[in-house]
């Protein structure tokens, strides 16, 4: 009771103080927002990245494609994919004229320390936009804090369904593609190579990213016809799974599925092929292991063990088309290797950020929100891609991979098999629940 | 029972690295009486070793992949194959192998000079001390290692001689289809020869001797003018060494990065301590008994009685044993109990 | 208590709401003073001082601390999910409930002593966060840590919901920003004073005479396990109010503060700070928590900004030198830093406090040097 009639007092006082102020206040207050830049001459953005650690690689990776795009969207450099991007709205001079520049942080790929690093460059640097993140737990945790604080999130490396499925929040946004698509970009090609009639073994990761994986890979698969054996979950931190791929060896299962990542991935792999798996002979077919979700950095650490094996890719340096060759180039004259797949989606999402903001006409998050919100673009990689306004993940073309055999340079490691046109990895977005949440925080 | 068999197999695998690692920290902890909690960085020094036998026999011709103009990639031979072609290629495949002999003379100076440089000022100070230092230690460690070979991990080969599985099966009489990968059998008589090594050291030479009687009682060896300071830093760099030697053996099994001794390093403790402090003879006991059982909780008829359990089932072993042994497994009165 | 020692815990305690208080005004210069590492210094402060309860007085090692910390957490976000947004329940919840759990570990693992009570505790917590990361994830949300949602019941404030999520409040007042620091602040200087009686009162005493000679005192007919026991649930519950007070300036409760890591932390701060010490804790939380956020925020832009003062070769040099040390180096420092610490100042940060006010005094009284050349080790329970 006596809390209602104090708000009432609260409530009383602020319209009376607002009539006073009125002239001024009304118009800015429309346009009120956290770390408006007002007239400043530059803006600063966040990234936000695992500098420790075992994605301590793939976080450096990132920090070299948003220090990249950073260059391009300011005019320097060659401009990469600034030159093929559309539209574009982007004229090379900062974003509206304001030089944009950039803080960094450490994720450690621990959502309490990725949300400290976050507040801190919301509350202390000031910063208009956070991006980065090498795991689905961070992007999720971000995501919600970025909710919270009004600052829009451009979503890193995360893979999980749940990131723009039931976790999506207004402020967050995916370029990555998801455990889904995955899914549905491998089921054609599995069942061109491996049939109809399989049995599918999966080891999973016992996290929730993990489990959306397995869920995605497991409906796609047996869409075919294929039989799940068993699925089997193993702990995060096991670095040993032989008592896990043993009891594989008399399931009478002849696909083994990995549904891990990083160092989870190369360890599981290493092990199931040092156990003879691929040599196996199952049901009259030959043992074949996939690894749904591969990146080529992480895919180094299992050396020749990748060979022939396959999986899907959000994207691949070696892709030819413009997009992909100009953003290889200017990567590769600035550090002199090609970008990793985490680069590719975290200097896309910088660029479209920038481009949201110069196409809404100013940095007030609702505008830029809107701006990205069933935008399609073309000529950063994949394809035509959306967008999607309902749960704000983007559609475009997944690449399915296959271990190369005989690469041709250290960098040669997966080959492109198929490009899976952005219609067949479509899905509702009402399949995933969730709920966006309101424009204005 | 094939299923129950192999998963012994497994368990004595586990077992024999979790033993391996625990004999050296147990050598540091249990007999010098130091918290060493740069014992992982140890066990991932000596995979390092590895690495850097590999790197240094795949020196290689690079010849430029012209297609890719972009960056500079090239295709890289290494000069071995070059020169020896077949016999270049399996010398590499011995990289492993063949690392143990820098490893060796690597880890008796990586441990001398931490023995010198720093651990002999704490043997006084308190463990919390101890702690702080070596931890701190361990991080610096693995940092340096971090800014030469990057934070991925780096995959290892195995010899082709024995690349493949052993018929296992056929061996005990059991089903033909029970193999079981040639290295990880290595593994384990590799483990086994050199814990009975650093047994019959300590027990049958009066170096050993020595030294077992300096833990025992430090002051009064030192009153008989036998300079056991030295002796400990023996004993310190033969820690190093046993830590060092499992972790070039796990390479293939586990391609190290800079933080594998970290993820060990926990583990290590635990068995240690569940084998009993000043115990060696426990700390193999309990590494062989928490990796059977490590291995049996993980079969699916386990875990779907009780979810999870594999999670947790190192820890709850050790709860157990701790409760109803108070000094665990064989655990000598007064050691590390105050 | 002689009267002067009481006097001089009234300076302390004066001294000590003052330096906390105008925290945002003293750490502006160092780049500290905003509003999310401002609560972090207070809440770690929380926990390690609780924690310095129990392995400063007793010398019993907790490895496994983090999981009151998660308990903690986890309470109060559920107290935000199902009862009301207002943080008064949370932590009321997430200090009781940690108590709940500190009383169950510590009476397993107080019938060890020594390395093997060490384990015990680490054992609890690693069984804690496994559990949490997977099969409990109904509970805690596994790796993405457990948040609020639309759907949350809230059953006593249902009728205030608005679009979007609620933030937590105290009476009407928001817990992010400023005033959710001195919420925390206010709780430190509490945690503070409660710590010093502790430390003053006769209880202090005799768990610092177990920490001395656990075999005489049970000598004398003594039984030490009621007064271990209440000191563990005591420091479990400093954890566990840190812990909400965590969920409650940003609710979100990850499993990764139950891991050993975590655990591991709070010792380290606790023996960097100074163990035994009662503001040594504090300051040990402070400079790894300031590390952890500051020093791995700097970058080369950064560093050539703060360089720029130098001719260009010298800023170049000066980045190049530096740069392996911060940002993603920022480990490599903090490591180096422990072992600095320890070797030179055995006592930790304290430690070095003492020696400059012995150097001070020394300069100001060269005649009378017996007060100045006390060593630090010996003042243990001393401030």
């Amino acid at each position: 009771m006596s809390d209602i009639s104090r708000r009432g007092v609260l409530k009383a006082g602020a319209i009376a103080g607002a009539a006073i102020a009125t002239p001024t206040i009304f118009a800015s207050q429309a346009q009120a927002f956290r770390n408006d830049p007002g007239s400043a001459k530059s803006i600063k953005l966040g990234f936000n990245v695992p500098q420790t650690g075992p994605y301590s690689e793939e976080g450096a990776d990132e920090l070299r494609a948003y220090k990249l795009a950073v260059k391009h969207i300011n005019g320097e450099g060659d401009g990469g994919m600034m030159n093929t991007m559309k539209p574009l709205s982007l004229k090379g001079n900062g974003i509206l004229g304001k030089k944009v520049e950039y803080v960094t942080g450490d994720t450690q790929t621990k959502s309490d320390a990725a949300r400290a690093s976050a507040k801190r460059m919301i509350e202390k640097d000031g910063v208009l936009m956070i991006t980065g993140g090498s795991s689905s737990g961070v992007a999720v945790a971000v995501q919600g804090l970025c909710q919270e604080m009004g600052t829009i999130f451009m979503a890193g490396l995360t893979h999980s369904n749940d990131t723009t499925g039931k976790d999506k929040k207004r402020y967050g946004f995916r370029h990555f593609f998801n455990a889904y698509m995955s899914g549905a970009a491998l089921a054609p090609v599995l069942e061109k190579e491996y049939g109809k009639d399989r049995r599918a073994y999966h080891l999973t990761a016992d996290y929730t990213w993990g489990w959306t994986q397995e869920e995605s890979i497991k409906n796609a698969t047996e869409a075919l016809g294929w039989q799940t054996v068993n699925t089997v979950r193993t702990p995060l931190k096991a670095s040993d799974f032989s008592s896990y791929i043993t009891p594989v060896l008399n399931s009478g299962a002849d696909v083994l599925i990995l549904n891990h990542y990083g160092k989870n991935m190369v360890d599981s792999l290493t092990q199931a092929v040092q156990f003879g798996l691929r040599d196996k002979q199952v049901n009259g077919k030959n043992f074949e292991i996939v690894v749904p979700l591969f990146s080529r950095l992480m895919a180094q650490g299992a050396g020749k063990n990748i060979q022939g094996i396959l999986g899907s890719t959000n994207w691949n340096w070696a892709l030819q088309d413009a997009g992909s060759q100009a953003f290889v180039k200017s990567f590769g004259a600035e550090y002199g290797f090609p970008p990793s797949m985490a680069a590719h989606t975290c200097y896309v999402q910088t660029l479209l950020y920038a481009d949201a903001c110069e196409r809404s006409g100013g940095f007030n998050p609702v505008g830029v929100i809107k701006a990205l919100e069933g935008h399609e673009f073309d000529g950063m990689g994949n394809g035509k891609t959306l967008y999607r306004a309902e749960d704000h993940q983007c559609f475009k073309d997944v690449l399915v991979v296959r271990g190369n055999d005989n690469p041709t340079s250290q960098f040669d490691l997966l080959k492109v098999v198929q490009e899976v046109p952005r219609a067949q990895v479509e899905y509702d977005p009402k399949i995933f629940g969730g709920e966006l949440g309101p424009y204005e925080v | 029972m094939d299923a129950i068999f192999i998963q012994i197999l497994n368990g004595l695998d586990k077992g024999a690295a979790y033993a391996l690692i625990a004999l050296g920290l147990t050598l540091a902890f249990g007999t010098l009486g130091i918290v060493n909690f740069a014992h992982g960085a140890l066990f991932m020094l000596g995979a390092f070793c590895a690495v850097s036998m590999q790197k240094l026999l795949t020196i290689s011709n690079k010849v430029r992949d012209t297609s890719i103009t972009f960056f500079e990639a090239y295709k890289e031979v290494p000069y071995l194959e070059l020169w020896w072609g077949d016999f270049g290629t399996t010398i590499i495949e011995w990289s492993v192998p063949i690392s143990i002999l820098m490893a060796i003379p690597v880890m008796i100076l990586v441990g001398i000079a931490m023995e010198r440089g720093l651990i002999r000022h704490f043997y006084k100070r308190t463990h919390a001390e101890q702690i702080l230092v070596t931890f701190g230690l361990a991080i610096v460690i693995q940092e340096v290692v971090k800014h030469f070979f990057g934070a991925n991990p780096m995959p290892q080969e195995i010899p082709g001689f024995v690349s493949g599985s052993a018929p296992v099966g056929t061996f005990f009489g059991l089903s033909d289809a029970l193999v079981y990968p040639w290295w990880r059998l290595i593994y384990f008589l590799f483990a086994a020869s050199i814990i009975g090594g650093v047994f019959m050291f300590l027990q049958y030479t009066t170096y050993g001797m020595v030294v077992r009687a300096g833990m025992a009682d430090r002051d009064t060896v030192g009153l008989l003018g036998i300079n056991i300071q030295r002796r400990f830093t023996i004993v310190f760099a033969l820690a190093a060494v046993v830590a060092g030697l499992a972790g070039v053996m796990y390479t293939p099994i586990l391609p190290p990065d800079y933080h594998m001794g970290m993820e060990f390093l926990v583990l290590s403790f635990v068995v240690v301590v569940v084998g009993g402090m000043g115990s060696l003879p426990g700390a193999v006991a309990a590494g062989f008994l928490l990796g059977i059982l490590e291995s049996f909780s993980s079969m699916n008829e386990i875990k779907s009685l009780l979810p999870g359990i594999d999670q947790i089932i190192i820890y709850l072993i050790a709860v157990v044993i701790i409760l109803v042994r108070p000094r665990g497994l064989m655990g000598r009165k007064g050691v590390m109990e105050s | 208590m002689s009267i002067q020692s009481a006097r001089k815990d009234l300076i302390l305690m004066v001294v000590f709401i003052a330096a906390v208080l105008t925290m945002p005004i003293w750490l502006a210069p160092v780049g500290a003073s905003y509003p999310d590492l401002l609560q972090k210094f207070a809440i770690f402060g929380i926990f390690a001082i609780g924690f310095n309860i129990l392995f400063g007085l007793t010398g019993y090692l907790s490895f496994g601390h983090a999981a009151f910390l998660g308990v903690g957490s986890y309470a109060a976000v559920w107290s935000f999910k199902l009862l009301t947004m207002n943080v008064i329940p949370a932590i009321i919840f997430g200090t009781v409930l940690a108590g709940i759990f500190a009383v169950l570990i510590g009476f397993v693992s107080l019938r060890r002593s020594g390395i093997y009570f060490s384990i015990l505790t680490l054992a609890f917590a690693q069984m804690s966060y496994n559990m949490a990361y997977s099969v409990l994830t109904p509970v805690t949300n596994g790796e993405t840590g457990l948040q609020l949602e639309q759907s949350d019941p809230r059953i006593f404030d249902a009728a205030a919901t608005g679009s979007g999520l609620p933030s937590t409040e105290l009476f009407g007042m928001k817990m992010s920003g400023y005033p959710g620091f001195y919420f925390c602040a206010v709780l430190l200087i509490l945690a503070f004073f409660v710590s010093l009686r502790i430390f003053r009162s006769p209880f202090g005493m005799k768990l610092a005479a177990i920490k001395s000679n656990q075999v005489r005192m049970s000598y004398t007919g003594f039984n030490t396990r009621p007064y271990l026991l209440v000191a563990f649930v005591i420091s479990g519950m400093y954890a566990g109010l840190a812990g909400s007070l965590l969920a409650a300036t940003d609710p979100l409760a990850g499993a990764e503060r139950m891991q050993w890591t975590a655990s591991g932390e709070v010792v380290l701060m606790t023996i960097l700070g100074g163990l035994g010490t009662l503001i040594g804790p504090l300051l040990g939380a402070g400079l790894i928590k300031y590390f952890e956020n500051i020093f791995s925020a700097y970058n080369e832009q950064v560093l050539h900004e703060i360089f720029s003062f130098l001719p260009q070769f010298m800023e170049n040099f000066m980045v190049f030198i530096v740069n392996p040390f911060v940002g993603e180096g920022w480990h490599l420092t903090l490591g180096a830093l422990f072992m600095i610490i320890v070797i030179f100042l055995p006592g930790g940060i304290m430690e070095g406090f003492a020696k400059i006010a012995a150097w001070f005094k020394k300069r100001g009284n060269k005649s009378d040097d017996d007060d100045a050349a006390a060593p630090a080790k010996a003042q243990t329970s001393e401030g």
